[in-house]
């Protein structure tokens, strides 16, 4: 492991920490901005789909086979399944997709 | 330990089980994640175990593998879980009186989107031994699940790694999806962030900003234009993830 690894966990872990612990030692009163507390509401689902989409058509290494367990993620979630159930059913479609494009091969 | 505080932990302990069955899958996914970028399985774990939280290590990932700033990483790290400063601060008012500065700073590593869900949902105020209890097993889980994803990366046929790959966008996916449905607000703003992000992925004028700087001016954008035109009802800061 090089040092610049190093730094660069060092710097996620601690930024991550102080954010988490800075408000629960100093403040002992609750956020009343709306306009704060709706950003923070929104933030994760803004960070999960900018890291999806376009990333997860890279992550299997063909673009079709992505495209597939995506397609089956959407729909599986869509539906309201559990996260491990949609995550292992992406994966499988993925697979399922790579092996027919291998034949087709 | 006292019957109390053993019961309270054990409360914890109890409460924490099906947080790190989940915990464990998510994880395995940002084990293969990590190698499949060129870590090593210690450098994966280690960030797990230091880190505890999926949304941000990916991002830190993406950093890493691109060989981006520190100040990138810092301010990447720092928008993506800005989200828990909210949870900290409202978890704040609900710790009991045993709770000195120091079990202050060690239940603050542990706030996550359901911990904090969790621990929130408590009738009465937490005591530190619950939390202790309660950050234990799921802290594990993330760790291990590291572990089993980063190792199986490095032994599973190529294919199937390949189709393992996409198993951690799977669970983006089965967190933002449901929430779109449910909320108009929110399907607005993975629209926005989404289009924002592949503007900046393949519009060759943006081609000179890193991936990590692309993650934040999504989130960022995407959710100031949330918060603005869907403002949400008090109370509703904390979110599943």
């Amino acid at each position: 492991m090089t040092a610049r690894l190093l730094i660069y966990i060092a710097v996620m872990a601690g930024v991550t920490y102080l954010v988490r612990m800075i408000p629960m030692m100093v403040f002992r009163r609750k956020i009343r901005s709306q306009f704060v507390q709706s950003f923070l509401y929104y933030v994760p689902y803004a960070v999960l789909g900018a890291m999806t989409i376009p990333a997860v058509f890279y992550a299997t290494g063909n673009i079709v086979s992505a495209a597939v367990g995506l397609a089956a993620a959407f729909v599986l979630a869509f539906f309201g399944q559990s996260l491990i159930v949609v995550a292992l059913t992406a994966s499988g479609a993925a697979f399922i997709a790579e092996l027919i494009l291998g034949w087709i091969k | 330990m006292s019957q109390a505080r053993r019961r309270e932990f054990f409360s914890g302990i109890k409460d924490g089980i099906p947080i790190a069955l989940g915990y464990l899958s998510v994880s395995f996914g940002f084990g293969i994640t990590a190698v499949s970028n060129g870590l090593t399985i210690f450098a994966a774990v280690l960030i797990s175990m230091t880190n505890l939280t999926s949304a941000g290590q990916v991002a830190g990932l993406t950093v890493i593998a691109s060989n981006g700033g520190m100040i990138e990483m810092a301010v990447a790290q720092f928008v993506i879980n800005l989200r828990y400063s909210l949870m900290s601060l409202s978890l704040s008012q609900k710790l009991d009186k045993g709770f000195t500065p120091l079990s202050r700073l060690a239940a603050s590593f542990g706030i996550t989107d359901e911990i904090f869900a969790v621990a929130s949902g408590r009738s009465s105020d937490v005591s530190k031994h619950y939390m202790a209890g309660l950050i234990s097993l799921p802290w594990v889980g993330w760790a291990l699940g590291t572990f089993l994803g980063a190792a199986a990366g490095q032994i599973l046929p190529e294919k199937l790694k390949a189709a393992l790959g996409i198993a951690i966008y799977g669970m983006f996916v089965a967190i933002f999806v449901p929430a779109a449905r449910k909320a108009i607000g929110v399907l607005i703003v993975v629209i926005i962030a989404v289009t924002a992000s592949c503007c900046l992925k393949y519009i060759p004028l943006f081609s000179g900003i890193s991936e990590g700087f692309a993650i934040i001016i999504c989130t960022v954008l995407a959710a100031v234009i949330g918060a603005i035109f869907f403002p949400v009802k008090q109370e509703e800061g904390g979110t599943e993830e």
